[in-house]
């Protein structure tokens, strides 16, 4: 506990905003975006959407090359027919989200006020597929990811609009998310912040550093590491894993947390999904 | 294996860009299964002939170093809209696969 | 070396490449067998040799190589090649630090532009070569790519 609050406080001084706890989300997006702006000047607030892409020339002459016949193009249309195909019942994934779950993808994660949990676009894929007599896909790739993956596409150039509503429940999933961003974590004691944040920009090994805010707009992502397309949870297991932490359960109350936050932060910016990553 | 290549083109005067996107492993022969520990044997297209309303315009010999699910684009000139494109590829195996696109 | 007549243009006016258009033949049946010797060289010499017959390229400014100067992936590397030589016959890629260099030989037809567009593995930092055959001769670029392990985990 001492550990997070010395963090928080760190980032707070850096950031110039209340210490944690005592700062709105309003507060801490504001914060959070002039830190950014501040890091990366000249980069609109749009093209953090692009990751390392807006900070690093080469980088991005190589993803433009490879996007102009992207990868994942099949993936997409699997997931499209995916999302199109009536379950055993005659129904269909429209029937379980609003506007036929098209254009929906820039409000995920989503508080539930009826439930009082944090919901993410597979996490109610998923709900829909066993509310209809299907199993659940396993989560973070295959079809979870391709069919996700066509229903972010169809929100692109969106911009991301989480709500955090004045529901103390809310609230405390949000400080949750906040908290997980914030940290350290496994044996090499690092946190999203400390990379992410602290270190965007700088470089480990050969790799630059994506900065946090944009994130979310751009998963479930083509890695060229995976070949295939992932979630945004799939990351976060993997990025733990990366500094000798053990990942929490995919789509469990940490990482839908951690979501929630994660992509509150990047409101205001376009998503633009499926796309390609190192 | 069937409707492995996706074209895209795009006509700029009378010259035509092409884009393909073909679905292939283009395994190297190099690499060892995890599981077993026994090698993977090579699978890759080694060779691909475009044609464009018949008359060849690319012809590509390719060897384990290209990657997998290989990307191609080049440029010819003489085309024009409602021209056919046929694209086929075969591998070191025997396997083969054409794709027809309309320009 | 059994050298092709595709680009002299009789092939692509017969009836067998007719055929190979409309998808009946697969180039295996009608060209010139896949240079073995080439894709199998183990250094850029014995590929060069392999495809060519001659291992001897003069460097030029006149070919232009587009490769990130740090591949993020090794396994996924694009790579660009354009010529301004006239009428170029073929482009080549190897890179001469895989285990066989020679990664793809692309042959022109006389309507099609000298440059083409693919994505190569590497093995490791090395130099992408490319190779233009043009009016009988062999012309070289070469671009330094960097591979590495990453930091996060790759």
């Amino acid at each position: 506990m001492k550990k997070m609050l010395t963090m928080a406080a760190a980032v707070a001084l850096l950031a110039g905003m209340p210490l944690a706890g005592q700062a709105t989300p309003e507060q801490d997006l504001k914060a959070f975006r002039d830190f950014y702006m501040k890091r990366f000047p000249g980069v609109p607030l749009n093209e953090f959407g692009n990751g390392v892409y807006a900070i690093d020339a080469d980088a991005r002459s190589s993803w433009e090359a490879i996007e102009e016949f992207p990868p994942y193009d099949d993936e997409l249309e699997k997931g499209k027919k995916l999302f199109n195909t009536p379950f055993a019942n005659g129904k269909s994934y429209a029937s379980c989200f609003r506007n036929g779950g098209i254009g929906i993808r820039q409000n995920y994660p989503y508080f539930d006020a009826k439930s009082g949990e944090v919901k993410t676009l597979e996490q109610e894929i998923n709900e829909c597929r066993v509310k209809n007599g299907e199993k659940p896909l396993p989560g973070k790739k295959g079809d979870i990811a391709a069919i996700s993956g066509y229903m972010a596409s169809t929100s692109n150039g969106k911009p991301l609009d989480i709500k955090i509503p004045n529901d103390p429940r809310a609230l405390a999933w949000y400080e949750k998310g906040k908290e997980q961003f914030y940290m350290k974590r496994g044996q090499l004691n690092m946190s999203c912040a400390n990379c992410h944040m602290d270190n965007a920009g700088n470089r480990v090994r050969s790799e630059v550093l994506s900065p946090a805010l944009g994130h979310p707009t751009h998963f479930p992502v083509h890695r060229l590491l995976w070949n295939e397309l992932g979630t945004l949870q799939r990351r976060y297991g993997g990025c733990n894993e990366q500094v000798r932490a053990k990942a929490f359960a995919d789509q469990g109350p940490e990482y839908r947390a951690l979501e929630y936050f994660h992509t509150y932060m990047s409101n205001g910016i376009n998503v633009n999904a499926p796309s390609t990553r190192k | 294996m069937a409707n492995s290549i996706k074209i895209k083109t795009s006509v700029n005067g009378d010259v035509c860009n092409v884009k393909a996107l073909i679905k292939h492993v283009m395994e190297t022969g190099q690499r060892k299964d995890a599981k077993t520990g026994k090698v993977i044997p090579a699978k890759f297209i080694q060779e691909l002939v475009c044609t464009h309303n018949g008359k060849a315009v690319l012809n590509a010999n390719w060897g384990t170093a290209v990657s997998a699910n290989p990307y191609l684009s080049f440029e010819f000139n003489g085309a024009k809209a409602g021209d056919k494109l046929v694209m086929n590829w075969t591998d070191n195996t025997g396997e083969s696969d054409s794709a027809e696109h309309t320009v | 070396m059994k050298r092709r007549v595709f680009l002299k243009g009789t092939l692509a006016s017969s009836a067998v490449a007719v055929a190979v258009g409309a998808g009946l033949l697969n180039p295996r049946q009608v060209l010139a067998a896949w240079p073995k010797s080439a894709f199998e060289a183990k250094s850029m010499q014995e590929a060069l040799n392999g495809a060519f017959g001659s291992e001897l390229t003069e460097p030029t400014d006149a070919i232009q190589i587009k490769a990130p100067d740090i591949a993020e992936n090794g396994a996924v590397v694009p790579v660009t090649v354009s010529t301004n030589l006239s009428n170029p016959e073929s482009i080549s890629i190897l890179a001469d630090g895989n285990p066989t260099p020679l990664a793809a030989n692309f042959m022109l037809a006389a309507n099609t532009a000298g440059s083409v567009s693919t994505r190569i593995k590497m093995g490791k930092t090395s130099n992408v070569v490319a190779v233009v055959k043009s009016g009988g001769k062999l012309y070289s670029a070469r671009k330094e790519v960097k591979v590495t392990i990453g930091g996060c985990g790759g």
